[in-house]
């Protein structure tokens, strides 16, 4: 395993990797990315393993290529018109994949972007679920989160925005049909639903962190298995896109440090 | 052609205390802002708000105008989250019906072609069915039996819209990029409503924009209200982006129950003209005060 401190690789440099591999394998559909590891991870897909993929402008437009963070808009080359309305023909045509943040996970991937406390009279009221209940049953989904503790990995969240597998398979084949929970990236690790019961597992650890970092760090019981690798080290090619080309002022170490 | 426009205080007249409104737009984004402007001047209150919500449903709250919202989300955009809806909710000072925005569509899509409902799978799992008990799923009658969300239709009493351009019979013309759902709201209401940046020659409409960007129809339009910088202090694009200082400003006032009616005082207590011309200087303040600040 390579340590952090010889490659001089960020830890939000591995939170960009383990974000682009979420788009692996995915051919031609609409990559949704919202925080700035997701948002590099895409761009990263899309200019090597996944070149297929299509990006948006994060308005009303989809892009040609890989813009860097921040692109002036008259910079862009755009491809086509994609209003609001259109693009719930994309989510519910399943042309796409989608990492968004959860300011909750629980474990069995249900998200909460909703209300914290209960719903009717909550404690905090938060952007609420917006498209996250439908996205997650028309299309692969995947999730951000940059501040791993044991306030956003929660035995059960608190309003079920985004669904997770428990509650999308009691709810029936129309709700699992089409269902699918990728990843879970958080500043620590990579996560996964690869477990008999479809709760989640540690799927490998951000250098630098330690298995009992995480588990101290959730608060549920994670499956963890006996042998956790390390999240990829990026490749020289990808280090220079993200460095250089993609988000050369440093935006991704202000999101996640160290 | 019959000429529809008529004045903030004339729209303000078409509604009633109590009724459902819907306001076009999309979070911070070209929402009608003069008209709910308007609506914070009058008496009316006890209002069902629909939005796609941004600073209008913010404002309605703070004036205490609202008994419920119907919303898949309230955000600024550049800020996440609207301080004002927060603190009702939070206070349960108003009722809401939280949905997917996907489901909010369809909502406005089954009012408008008068049918009681459309079937989607978006809610399903979702702690969207159990915050709203009235809402039913229904079954597939075809061979594959699926059951979905039965998407009920959001009838609205009155909608209000906001676009770059209109004629005096209701055309409306949007210049921007996202048309948002704002022919689905007026399709959806019973008294529709447009506010535009400037009325202008039905000919000047084609000459204006490309034809995609004349998407209201006047089938869809009963008033229209010409109202300068009727968006601001949301975007509005071309013609204007979003006032991030005033946002800012807005965001910063409702911490404080002072600086609320400070801010109440100075850019709602007056009308519309009052309004706009307070928020220029407002702008020239914060010019002045950041030139003085990078001088020292």
């Amino acid at each position: 395993m390579t340590d952090t401190t010889d490659t001089g690789v960020t830890r939000a440099e591995y939170c960009a990797v383990a974000c682009a591999e979420v788009f692996r394998g995915d051919g031609e559909v609409m990559a949704s990315a919202f925080g700035t590891a997701p948002a590099l991870g895409a761009r990263l897909a899309r200019l090597t393993f996944a070149t297929d993929l299509v990006l948006t402008d994060g308005d009303a437009a989809l892009v040609d290529g890989a813009p860097p963070l921040g692109a002036a808009p008259s910079s862009l080359v755009l491809e086509s018109h994609m209003p609001y309305r259109r693009v719930f023909d994309v989510v519910w045509s399943g042309r796409r994949n989608l990492i968004m943040m959860a300011s909750q996970i629980d474990r069995t991937g249900n998200q909460n972007i909703s209300a914290i406390g209960p719903w009717a009279r909550p404690k905090a009221q938060l952007i609420g679920v917006r498209g996250a209940p439908g996205n997650t049953v028309n299309h692969s989904t995947s999730y951000w989160v940059p501040n791993h503790s044991t306030r956003s990995f929660v035995e059960q969240v608190d309003v079920v925005s985004g669904v997770g597998y428990a509650r999308a398979e009691a709810a029936g084949p129309s709700a699992s049909r089409f269902h699918e929970i990728r990843y879970v990236v958080s500043n620590l690790g990579v996560f996964d639903f690869a477990t008999p019961d479809r709760s989640m597992r540690l799927a490998s650890v951000h250098p630098g962190v330690s298995v009992a970092e995480v588990v101290e760090s959730t608060g549920f019981a994670l499956t963890v298995p006996d042998d956790v690798p390390d999240t990829r080290d990026p490749t020289p090619e990808e280090l220079d896109l993200l460095r250089t080309v993609l988000d050369p002022s440093g935006l991704r170490d202000r999101e996640v440090r160290g | 052609m019959a000429d529809k426009r008529l004045t903030l205080e004339d729209f303000v007249t078409e509604l009633e205390s109590g009724m459902t409104i819907g306001f076009g737009g999309w979070g911070s984004r070209r929402k009608p802002m003069a008209a709910v402007r308007a609506i914070l001047r009058s008496d009316l209150t006890d209002l069902t708000v629909v939005s796609y919500g941004g600073p209008d449903v913010g404002l309605l709250c703070a004036a205490g105008k609202v008994a419920k919202v119907v919303y898949g989300f309230v955000t600024l955009d550049s800020i996440p989250t609207d301080p004002h809806f927060k603190a009702a909710r939070q206070s349960g000072a108003i009722g809401a019906m939280e949905i997917d925005e996907g489901m909010f569509y369809l909502g406005l899509l089954a009012a408008s072609q008068r049918v009681p409902f459309l079937p989607t799978r978006a809610g399903l799992g979702s702690d969207v069915l159990t915050v709203n008990p009235s809402l039913r799923t229904v079954r597939s009658p075809y061979e594959d039996g699926e059951e979905l969300v039965a998407m009920p239709a959001l009838r609205l009493d009155a909608a209000v819209v906001h676009v770059n351009r209109a004629d005096a019979a209701g055309s409306g013309q949007i210049l921007g990029p996202d048309p948002f759902f704002d022919e689905l709201f007026l399709g959806a209401a019973d008294r529709r409503f447009v506010t535009t940046e400037q009325v202008v020659a039905t000919d000047e409409l084609a000459t204006g924009g490309p034809l995609q960007s004349m998407c209201i129809s006047r089938l869809l339009t009963d008033g229209v209200v010409e109202t300068p910088g009727g968006a601001h202090f949301t975007a509005c694009v071309p013609d204007y982006g979003r006032d991030e200082g005033f946002q800012r400003e807005y965001v910063a006032a409702a911490g404080d129950p002072d600086a609320w009616a400070a801010f109440r005082g100075r850019f709602l207590d007056v009308d519309e003209a009052g309004y706009q011309s307070a928020t220029r200087r407002a702008a020239d303040e914060r010019a002045a005060a950041k030139a003085a600040k990078e001088g020292t």
